[in-house]
C-alpha cells in the first residue's frame, strides 16, 4: 500500500519534471506547445548514447542530457517557435504536432524503433525494506532529485532578478519592454531552461516510464494534463497535479487494471468542465 | 440604413446568390463521377479519398464554419467505424445502407453528448477535452475485447451487397460509387446548411461570440447543433471505412487520425467546404507517393509539410485554391454590395 503510494510519488514527482518546462511555455506565455515531449525524448536519447555506448558514468550524464536538450530548445525556439508565439491557436497546434511527428519519424530512424533502457548503475538497482515499506533506491533518487529541482525552480521564479522579469514580460510584455527587459532573451532562455529540464526528466525516466519513438506521442496528453489540471497561476498547482497524477496513475493501474486509463482521462475531463482555469489556480488571472 | 421590407428581401437575394451552383464546381463534381468510369484501375484509393474527403468535410463544419479546434474527432469516425462493422459481423442490419444511417445517428448521439464539453473553456480546454473523449472511446474499444477484438481489430466482417444488388468487389468498383454517391449526398446537405440563414449565424459565432449572442443569436444552441451534426458526418465517413473494407481496428481512433485530418483540412483550407475534398485528394497521392519511397518513416513528411505550412503562411499556401474560395465568399460578398447599392438608388 506505502510502497504503490512511494511509487506513485515517484512517478508524479518525474512527471513534474518532465512537464513544468511546459507550464512556462503553455500556462505563462499561452503557446499552445504538444512538442514538449519531443525534448524530453532528445534528453533521454542523449543519456542512453551517453551511458550505453560511450561508457559514461550514469550521474555525468544527467547534466549532459539537460545541456543538449536545452541547446536543442534554444535553437528551435530561435528558429521557429518565435515566428510561431503570436500566430492563432490552431497554427501553434498544427505546428507543433509537426515537430511530434518529425521529431518521433527521426528518433525511428536513427535510434530504431525498439524500446530502450538505460543501464543504471548497480547501487542504484534493487529496493531495501525501511518499516516494511519496499522502497526502490532509483524510485528513492527520483524523488530527491526531482525535490531538489522543485525547490530551485520556486526559488528562480520567486526570488531571482529573472525570474521578477520573466513574470514581467508574461504580465504584460510591451511594459517590460518598455523597462528595458530583453523580452525575447527572457522567452528563449526559459525556453530552453525547461527543454533542459524535460531532457533531464527524460534521462531519468527513461528507465521507469521506457523509451522509443512514439515517446512524446504517448506522454503528450500526460503533460496537458498536468499543466491544464494544475492551472498556470503558479508553479505548486503543476506540482501538485502531477503528484495526484502520478499516484492516481500507479495505484488505477495496480488496484483496477481491467479499467486502465480510464480513471485518468475521464478524471481529467470532468475537472476541465468542472474548473476550465485549473483545479489549483485562483479566480481567473488571465 | 435600409427599412426593413428591402433589407430581408436584399439578404434573401444574396443568400439565394451564394446558394447558386458555380461552373468550377459542377465541373468538379463530373470529374469526380467520371472518374467510375475513366479509372477503374484507381478505384481503391478514389475510394479512401472519398471517405477522407467526407471526414474532413465533416471537421470543416465544426473548425471553419464554427471555429472549435478538435485534436480528437476520430472519437466519432471510429465510432460509426466499429458500429457499421459491428451491425454488419452479427448480423442485425445486413442493408449497408441502412447500417450507415445507423452509423450515423450513432455517432450523432455521441456528438451531441459531448457538445457540451466543448461550448466552454479556451481553445486549449477544448482540445484537451475532445483528444480526451477520443482516447477514452480507444480505451473502451480495446476493454471490451468480447465485443470488438480488442488491439487485434475487428475481423470476420462480411458487408452484404449494397440495396441487395451490388456486391462489394476486391477492386472497388462498388465501393467507390458508393462512397462518391453518400459523400454527394452529404455533400448537399453540407451546402444547404451553410449557406442558410443557420450557416451565416454559426459565422458570426466564430466571428465573435459575445457580439453573435448580442443581436439575438444562442451560440450554445448553434454550436451543439453543428457539433451533432459533424459527428453524424464523421460516423457515416467511418462506417465507409469499415464497410469498404469489411475491417475496424483501434487505430480508427488513433491520434494520429485526428491530426492527420488536420493536415488535410489545411492543405485544402478550411470554411467553403472544398477544402476538405481538394485537401483529401493531394493528401492521398501524396501518401501514396511518400510512403512508396520510405514506408516507415511518412509521419516525418506530414510533420515536414504541417511546420512549413504553418511557418509560410496558412493563407498563403492555400491562395492556388482562391477560384474555389471565390464560389464561397468573396464573389457574394461583392454581389451583396451591388444589391445593397442597387436596392438603395431605387429608393431614391
Amino acid at each position: 500500500m506505502l510502497t504503490i503510494l512511494f511509487d506513485g510519488i515517484a512517478y508524479g514527482m518525474l512527471l513534474f519534471v518532465l512537464a513544468s518546462g511546459l507550464a512556462v511555455t503553455l500556462g505563462l506565455m499561452n503557446f499552445i506547445n504538444l512538442a514538449h515531449g519531443s525534448f524530453a525524448m532528445a534528453g533521454g536519447y542523449v543519456t542512453v548514447i551517453l551511458v550505453n555506448r560511450l561508457g559514461v558514468p550514469f550521474f555525468a550524464s544527467l547534466p549532459i542530457a539537460f545541456l543538449a536538450s536545452a541547446v536543442i530548445g534554444f535553437v528551435f525556439e530561435r528558429a521557429l517557435y518565435v515566428h510561431v508565439y503570436k500566430k492563432p491557436h490552431l497554427d501553434q497546434v498544427l505546428f507543433s504536432i509537426g515537430l511530434v511527428f518529425m521529431s518521433v519519424a527521426a528518433a525511428d530512424y536513427v535510434m530504431g524503433s525498439g524500446q530502450i533502457f538505460v543501464q543504471i548503475p548497480k547501487f542504484l538497482q534493487g529496493q531495501f525494506e525501511i518499516y516494511g515499506i519496499g522502497i526502490g533506491r532509483y524510485r528513492l533518487l527520483i524523488i530527491v532529485i526531482c525535490g531538489l529541482l522543485t525547490v530551485a525552480l520556486q526559488f528562480i521564479l520567486a526570488n531571482t532578478r529573472f525570474g521578477s522579469r520573466l513574470r514581467a514580460a508574461v504580465d504584460d510584455s510591451r511594459v517590460a519592454r518598455g523597462l528595458g527587459i530583453n523580452v525575447n532573451w527572457v522567452f528563449a532562455l526559459t525556453f530552453a531552461f525547461g527543454s533542459g529540464l524535460a531532457g533531464l526528466g527524460g534521462a531519468l525516466g527513461a528507465e521507469i516510464l521506457g523509451l522509443d519513438p512514439t515517446f512524446p506521442l504517448k506522454f503528450m496528453i500526460y503533460f496537458l494534463i498536468v499543466v491544464t489540471v494544475g492551472g498556470t497561476s503558479s508553479i505548486t498547482g503543476p506540482f501538485l497535479a502531477s503528484l495526484l497524477l502520478g499516484i492516481g496513475d500507479v495505484a488505477g493501474k495496480y488496484y483496477v487494471p481491467t479499467l486502465g486509463s480510464f480513471v485518468i482521462y475521464t478524471i481529467m475531463i470532468v475537472v476541465l468542465i468542472w474548473r476550465p482555469q485549473g483545479l489549483f489556480s485562483r479566480a481567473a488571472s488571465r | 440604413m435600409l427599412p426593413p421590407p428591402i433589407a430581408i428581401r436584399v439578404a434573401t437575394e444574396w443568400l439565394a446568390a451564394r446558394a447558386r451552383w458555380q461552373p468550377l464546381e459542377v465541373g468538379f463534381w463530373i470529374v469526380a463521377f467520371a472518374a467510375i468510369w475513366l479509372f477503374p484501375d484507381r478505384h481503391l484509393i478514389l475510394t479512401e479519398i472519398a471517405w477522407l474527403g467526407l471526414f474532413a468535410l465533416s471537421l470543416d463544419l465544426i473548425l471553419g464554419y464554427a471555429g472549435i479546434i478538435s485534436l480528437g474527432h476520430a472519437a466519432f469516425f471510429g465510432l460509426g467505424a466499429y458500429t457499421a462493422a459491428l451491425l454488419a459481423k452479427y448480423e442485425i442490419i445486413n442493408e449497408p445502407v441502412l447500417a450507415l444511417l445507423v452509423a450515423g445517428l450513432a455517432a450523432m448521439a455521441l456528438g451531441f453528448v459531448t457538445s457540451f464539453l466543448v461550448l466552454r473553456g479556451s481553445d486549449l480546454t477544448r482540445l484537451m477535452v475532445t483528444l480526451g473523449v477520443a482516447l477514452l472511446l480507444r480505451e473502451l474499444a480495446n476493454r471490451l475485447g468480447w465485443l470488438t477484438g480488442g488491439a487485434d481489430g475487428l475481423q470476420g466482417v462480411s458487408i452484404k451487397p449494397v440495396l441487395g444488388m451490388f456486391r462489394f468487389d476486391m477492386f472497388g468498383h462498388t465501393g467507390y460509387a458508393y462512397s462518391l454517391i453518400v459523400l454527394f449526398i452529404l455533400f448537399l446537405i453540407a451546402r444547404r446548411l451553410v449557406n442558410s440563414p443557420f450557416g451565416l449565424s454559426l459565422l458570426s459565432v466564430k466571428g465573435n461570440p459575445l457580439r453573435a449572442s448580442a443581436i439575438g443569436i444562442s451560440v450554445d444552441g448553434r454550436l451543439i447543433a453543428i457539433y451533432t451534426v459533424a459527428a453524424g458526418f464523421a460516423g457515416i465517413a467511418g462506417a465507409l471505412l469499415a464497410q469498404t473494407t469489411s475491417f475496424a481496428s483501434l487505430e480508427v481512433f488513433s491520434f494520429d487520425r485526428s491530426a492527420d485530418l488536420l493536415l488535410v483540412l489545411i492543405i485544402g483550407g478550411a470554411g467553403y467546404l472544398y477544402g476538405g475534398l481538394i485537401g483529401a485528394i493531394i493528401f492521398k497521392f501524396m501518401q501514396d507517393y511518400l510512403s512508396a519511397l520510405t514506408p516507415q518513416y511518412w509521419p516525418f513528411w506530414i510533420g515536414l509539410v504541417l511546420v512549413v505550412i504553418v511557418m509560410v503562411g496558412r493563407d498563403r499556401i492555400t491562395s492556388w485554391t482562391a477560384p474555389f474560395r471565390r464560389i464561397a465568399s468573396h464573389l457574394n460578398w461583392r454581389a451583396l454590395a451591388r444589391h445593397v447599392a442597387a436596392s438603395s438608388s431605387e429608393r431614391r
